[in-house]
Formats: structure tokens, sequence, C-alpha cells
């Protein structure tokens, strides 16, 4: 049963209802320095694997760029 | 007659002190603008800076997750990350981000506040400033405010209790120097906490202007990497940063606008 969430502002199905540590690891990220909010909410690094993310979740995931 | 051999090394400069941290430079750089990473780190080697600012943008999804990132160029256990708000424009969305930051770097929670209020001029939106302040000082972080030039605000800032004090000394990434020496004078004379020119520095002697006045520090981004050499010119602020320093430390001469004083004896001169 696909997920839909939004993330970074774009629709996006998951497979199933991963946890975040899923999502994070789908894209590269595991073990880089990102932050992730869910539903404008931060969620720690230590509960990456034992946050679910369902339905409607709007995701969004920043890391630090260049800026004065 | 043996020769004379001196060493005398300028006298000490006190510590800079914010937030709680000591810090032996006095100028701060951004880390936009550069033409690619490799330049960001040259230049910010070359600057001598220690407190290096960044942005908090969402990932590119899609993006080849190898590519190298900014702070793998810029190591956190080398330099003092300070993440900024550049791009926000109400308190909520500016709290929301330092927050997000905070959790990207392990808890750390020296932040750069800023509350854009005008796109065209990026002047700060001050009650929003002011209110992202509170909300950030009550939340635990040490908060450097990049502010209007207004000495009246910025003792509302200091009284919140931001660790330093940044007026703009004109527009942001303008490169037009030190408008108004004589509202940062007034800032700098009142305020208790570190107060830093952030924004307007467009070459090396404006900032040992900002410095002569008695600001504490400076904090640049464009006027290093927009020049035509960021790298040689990074290492022409960190002079400028240090000598305008010395300079106000040493106490200038008197200004005397009417009255030539000779350096050489006038006895002595041949008839």
């Amino acid at each position: 049963m696909n997920v839909p969430i939004s993330l970074n502002g774009q629709p996006r199905e998951l497979p199933a209802p991963w946890h975040i540590a899923d999502l994070v690891a789908d894209l590269g990220f595991t073990g880089k320095r990102v932050a992730v909010e869910v539903n404008g909410e931060i969620v720690p690094k230590s509960r990456y694997g034992s946050t679910g993310l369902v339905a409607d979740d709007r995701v969004e995931i920043v890391i630090a760029v260049g800026g004065g | 007659m043996g020769k004379i051999e001196t060493h005398v090394a300028a006298p000490l400069d006190t510590p800079f002190t914010m937030g709680g941290e000591t810090f032996r430079s006095r100028l701060l750089v951004g880390t936009g603008k550069y033409r690619d990473f490799g330049q960001t780190r040259d230049a910010i080697e070359a600057s001598g800076a220690q407190i290096v600012t960044v942005a908090i943008r969402r990932t590119n999804i899609g993006q080849d997750p190898d590519q190298p990132s900014l702070l793998d160029v810029l190591d956190p256990q080398r330099y003092t990350i300070l993440p900024n708000t550049a791009g926000c424009y109400s308190a909520f969305e500016a709290v929301r981000t330092l927050r997000l930051a905070r959790e990207l770097l392990d808890g750390h929670n020296l932040v750069k506040l800023e509350v854009l209020g005008s796109q065209a001029t990026l002047f700060p939106n001050m009650p929003e400033t002011l209110m992202a302040a509170k909300q950030l000082v009550a939340d635990g972080f040490r908060v450097m405010v990049y502010c209007s030039d207004d000495p009246v605000q910025a003792r509302m800032l200091e009284d919140i209790g931001c660790v330093a004090i940044m007026p703009l000394a004109s527009l942001i990434g303008s490169g037009m120097g030190i408008l108004n020496p004589w509202n940062l004078r007034i800032i700098i004379d009142e305020a208790q906490v570190p107060v830093i020119v952030d924004a307007g520095v467009g070459t090396a002697s404006d900032a040992a202007i900002a410095m002569e006045l008695g600001c504490d520090g400076v904090l640049m981004n464009t006027a290093i990497a927009m020049a035509g050499d960021p790298v040689r010119m990074a290492a022409a602020m960190g002079q400028a940063v240090s000598a305008g320093r010395n300079a106000f430390l040493a106490g200038r001469m008197p200004k005397k606008p009417y009255e030539a004083s000779a350096s050489s004896p006038t006895e002595g001169l041949l008839d």
C-alpha cells in the first residue's frame, strides 16, 4: 500500500509505511549531516528508526549550504 | 658597535569573548557566492576566520548524495559553524530554521539571527527580529543578531539576551562601506556585549574603519567572494581587521585640521 507524503514540498509516494530511517537511507543521506522535520516538529537522529511516516505527513530534510 | 636587534611584538589584545567562548580572530566570514567549495575553503583558510556562517536549505532531492557538501569542506571540529536565517522574512521561519540547524549541528547553539523585511534592500524587519530573538533566547540559543543601526533597538536586543549585536554598515552585499559611523559609535559605546558590523564592507579599508570605530569584529561574505581574487582579499581582510583593532587599541593622534607640525627638527638646518 503506497503512502503519499510531502517531501521538501514535493509529493512523494512511499512504497510502505516507512520509518524516517528508511526514507533517509533511500535518499542516500544515512550518516550525512541533515536534519529532519515532520509536520513542523524536529525529529532527532536518535528517533529516525522509531518514527513512522503516515499518509499526508509533511517531511522536510535540510542541509547546510553556502550563505552569508 | 654591534647591530641593535629589536623584536617588539604588538602588545596582546584582550580576548574576543562572545557567548562564553573565546576567539582569536575578529573576522567572521560567510560561505556564499564562491566559485566552488575549493575556493570557499581556501579563502576561509586565508582569512584566518574561526567563525563561519552557513545557510540552511532543503536538500536537493534527486541530486547525487555522494557529492561533497559544505560541511565536508568546513570541518565543524575546526571552525565554529554559525548557522544563519538568511532568506527568512518572519520570526516563525527564523526560529524554525535555527531549531533545524541546532539538530543538524548536534546541539550547537550559537546562531546568527536575521529576519528580513525588504527583498529589495534586505533591511531587517526589526519587530520580527525582536520577537524571534526572545523566543530563541528562551529556547537556549546564543543569539548573534543582524539589525539596523538604531541604538535603541540594539539596546532592546541586548536586554533580551543576545550575545552579539550586529548592525549593518550599509546594505547586505552592497560593498558601500561604513555609511553611518556615528550611529555605530553610539551602539558600540552603549553595548555591554560585542558589536560586530555585519553587512556592507566592500574592501579592506572598510573593515579597518569598522574596527577603528571600536567594533569587536566584522562579518562579511560578498567583499571576499566577489573580489577579483577572493583568496588574496580574504588575507587582506584578516590583516585589515587586525590592523584596525590595533589602531583602535593604540588610540589615534588628535586631528589638527589647521595646524601643521613638522616631524623633523627645526634646528641644524643648513644656511
